[in-house]
């Protein structure tokens, strides 16, 4: 494919998703991203080479459901960086690609002989991005994260939560998807770059750094106000923050766990839902500085309400009000059954040398002249060593045979 | 030199996409700011300079909106279209969250703008794509949340807890970075083949692909993941991971220690702060401190010594959570090597020493207040185009007469 990244190469250490997430990205647009792993360790170092979902009851490091969805359209080698034929080989690969990209404790890379001076001294304009936790300076800088721990560190846990409960912060690593839409921004703002003045340049991306800029306003209203989020009797995220609205919630409907998000933005909105629900409690809240004041008492009227009805059928009828609203959509609901989703393409088929054909996340964009694709699963480990080393770096399949037997690939 | 110097992005503004322009004109785009007379409605969103509502204090509007210059545009008028045509000819970006036929009904659609600027690329930012009528149905933060996927996601073990959304307009957030992500692949595109293009993102879609186990459990397994308290929602329930420490604020505990080297700095900090004799399992710890290599995490449950010490760790991690600071957990688990967290609030996150040696507030001049305000700073540090707030948020219409003048001076 000739995609809108077709002429750059990634030398991508990256794993997890943090790191995958982002080349992921560039990789759906044709770039030709190169993930290297430890053959001694079998790639383990990304945990998610081995962990479930699973396809069917067959296990092991090339078979982890999650690895498969972040590394579409990746080639995979291996490479042992103890060895010094393993580190001539880098050297070679580093000196035909435009970028390099980790996300491993800060460090890492340098201790193996390739900090951002020697990835220069091989390719003077060479683009390199490390992506940790609390990036590779500063206090902290030797401390280690995962999503969770970056969440929680950035105010992001605290944030989402409901008032007299704990945090109930991200139920998945929502730092870890960000943090690479972030490291992805920062490839290609330096590869822009490059293009303009020839140079390249080391990005130290701490992910704490960007969770924290997800709570802007928030932040202002501390620094001019001296306003904290932190409160005694806490708060409820599920109602509006900025532009003031009630009602504005998560509410019960009929069944095991079903439920329905409502907000009223202005008077009208709510004008048209009190007659809708036409009953006697309804009058007491026609302004909304009112429904503000009153809103648990509100809300409560509102879940004795909504509670015997059914999600999908109250959600058409209100849309048909023109209320906002939407069903929580369970995972299900919403990639099989919500037709936004499949009119949009967003769950392309990719075909894994050992899985087969899975679907997986595709991208929530499309381009008019080169839009992205997804056709090859993750790689196995290893499952382009040859391929890359005879193809891009000359070697002879005799070569490659030899460096196998010798332990270093 | 900024990395997107002498880009000049067309935003028609929208409470939706405001945050993309941010992280255009923060990285030093020539972001103008297309608003109606009446101004955009974010611009009355508390919270507000000193708690005072009024023109130009809201620090919701001043966030979103630093880095660019404000015009004031009718496009409903012929002369307001023909300005914005003018515009175009001198733009490489168009970022928009209007109506899905309003630009076409204006004439003013890709099909229409490429004729007078071919190599425009143009981003529609909608709730469920361009081509999709649901898109202009009414729709807030909330809503589009509920149906991307992100609350089933996040909430409490106790399922009669409603599901979570997040603070903060996380929603349109997630929608404007695949925006920027776009716009910068279409540039690197048309920096090679001179050609730009139509870029449709959907708000919804992107929450989809936000949810990690949530979507690839169910695409690969068809298993459906259930909300669990400060931690991963997964198909079965788990341990918890969110504790209360001596001082009433909690911490996320991370996985447990499973390495020797762990084990060992458990023991030496448990022993120094004296919990070490209150602690029956500490043979356990002193096992893990000399088994042989990591444990093999599979196994817990299954083989009696792993499940012992895993669980030692475990409880060691508890004991000391209850009888330190949040703050003192955290720095002394990661001292030891154990990746934990302390659950800040953003203020806190804020006011910590590391964001602040690294430069992470900055400080930006408010000429019309007659004073510096202190804003969240770089999300990534590009040492040769280092990101900055080159101008504060625009008043309404700031900047109509120069931009006026300067299309004036073109033709």
């Amino acid at each position: 494919m000739t995609g809108a990244l077709s002429h750059f190469r990634i030398c991508d250490f990256t794993g997890q998703l943090a790191g995958a997430g982002a080349t992921k990205w560039l990789a759906a647009f044709g770039a030709n991203v190169i993930r290297i792993e430890d053959p001694v360790k079998q790639g383990r170092w990304d945990i998610l080479r081995g962990t479930g979902p699973f396809i069917d009851d067959r296990r092991g490091i090339d078979m982890g459901g999650a690895f498969n969805n972040h590394n579409t359209n990746k080639k995979g080698i291996t490479l042992n960086l103890r060895t010094s034929k393993g580190k001539e080989i880098l050297t070679e690969l580093i000196k035909i690609s435009d970028a390099v990209t980790e996300n491993f404790a800060e460090g890492v890379l340098n201790k193996w002989g390739f900090g951002y001076e020697s990835l220069k001294a091989i390719k003077p304009d060479i683009v390199y991005v490390s992506n940790c936790g609390f990036g590779h300076k500063g206090p902290y800088s030797s401390f280690k994260t995962w999503g969770p721990i970056v969440q929680a560190v950035s105010g992001l846990t605290f944030s989402s939560a409901l008032p007299g409960q704990p945090p109930a912060g991200w139920g998945y690593s929502y730092m870890d998807h960000t943090g690479g839409y972030y490291m992805a921004m920062a490839i290609m703002l330096a590869l822009l770059e490059r293009d303009k003045s020839g140079e390249g340049q080391w990005v130290d991306l701490a992910c704490t750094e960007a969770g924290l800029s997800l709570n802007g306003p928030a932040l202002l209203d501390w620094t001019v106000n001296n306003r904290p989020m932190r409160q005694p009797d806490g708060f409820s995220s599920n109602r509006s923050q900025y532009s003031l609205m009630a009602p504005h919630g998560m509410y019960p409907c009929s069944g095991d766990d079903e439920w329905i998000a409502i907000a009223c933005r202005d008077d009208n909105d709510w004008q048209v839902l009190a007659s809708f629900i036409n009953e006697v409690w309804c009058g007491d809240y026609s302004s909304l500085e009112n429904r503000l004041d009153r809103q648990d008492e509100l809300d409560e009227s509102i879940e004795n309400w909504t509670k015997q009805k059914e999600k999908f059928d109250l959600q058409d009828r209100l849309r048909q009000l023109s209320i906002p609203v939407a069903a929580v959509q369970k995972p299900g609901e919403r990639i099989d059954h919500d037709p936004t989703t499949g009119n949009f393409a967003l769950w392309p088929t990719v075909t894994h040398s050992e899985m087969g054909d899975v679907r997986v996340d595709g991208l929530p964009v499309h381009f008019s002249e080169t839009d992205w694709e997804m056709t090859a699963g993750g790689p196995c480990l290893s499952e382009h060593t040859e391929e890359v080393l005879v193809e891009l770096l000359g070697m002879t399949s005799g070569e490659v045979v030899k460096l196998r037997e010798e332990g270093v690939i | 030199m900024s990395a997107l110097d002498g880009i000049r992005v067309i935003e028609i503004a929208s409470e939706k996409i405001a945050m993309a322009g941010k992280l255009l004109g923060d990285m030093g785009a020539d972001v103008i700011l297309i608003e109606p007379t009446s101004g955009d409605p974010s611009r009355s969103f508390p919270p507000f300079v000193d708690d005072e509502p009024g023109d130009n204090r809201s620090l919701h509007f001043m966030h979103y909106n630093t880095s660019k210059r404000s015009v004031v545009l009718d496009l409903d008028s012929t002369n307001g279209q023909s300005v914005f045509c003018n515009l175009i000819k001198t733009a490489d970006v168009l970022i928009e969250s209007e109506p899905i036929t309003r630009l076409a009904d204006l004439s003013l659609d890709y099909a229409d703008l490429v004729k007078i600027q071919p190599n425009l690329i143009h981003v529609a930012v909608t709730p469920y794509g361009r081509n999709e009528p649901s898109s202009d149905l009414p729709a807030t933060d909330l809503t589009l949340m509920a149906a991307g996927g992100p609350p089933w996601s996040c909430g409490y073990d106790d399922h009669s807890l409603p599901p979570v959304r997040g603070w903060g307009n996380q929603g349109f957030q997630t929608g404007c970075h695949y925006a920027f992500m776009s716009i910068l692949t279409a540039l690197l595109h048309r920096n090679i083949s001179g050609i730009g293009q139509f870029i449709d993102v959907s708000i919804t879609a992107a929450l989809n692909v936000t949810t990690e186990a949530a979507s690839y459990s169910w695409l690969v397994n068809q298993s459906t993941v259930q909300r669990q308290t400060g931690r991963h929602a997964q198909i079965v329930m788990t341990a918890e991971s969110q504790v209360l420490c001596a001082d009433g604020r909690y911490v996320n505990t991370g996985v447990p220690p499973r390495f020797p080297a762990e084990f060992q700095k458990l023991i030496t900090w448990m022993t120094e702060t004296g919990l070490a004799e209150d602690f029956p399992e500490a043979v356990f710890l002193e096992m893990g401190a000399a088994w042989d290599g990591p444990f093999d995490l599979s196994r817990i449950g299954e083989d009696e010594t792993i499940t012992a010490i895993f669980m030692a760790g475990r409880e060691a991690l508890l004991l000391i959570a209850a009888s330190v600071s949040a703050y003192e957990f955290f720095t002394g688990c990661q001292r030891a090597g154990l990746s934990v967290g302390v659950i800040y609030s953003p203020e806190e996150a804020f006011e910590d020493e590391h964001f602040k040696e690294r430069g992470f507030p900055v400080e930006v001049d408010h000429d019309d207040l007659g004073r510096t305000l202190t804003y969240p700073g770089a999300p990534y540090n590009l040492p040769l185009n280092p990101w900055s707030i080159s101008r504060r948020a625009p008043h309404l219409g700031e900047h109509t007469e120069e931009i006026m003048a300067s299309l004036r001076d073109l033709s």
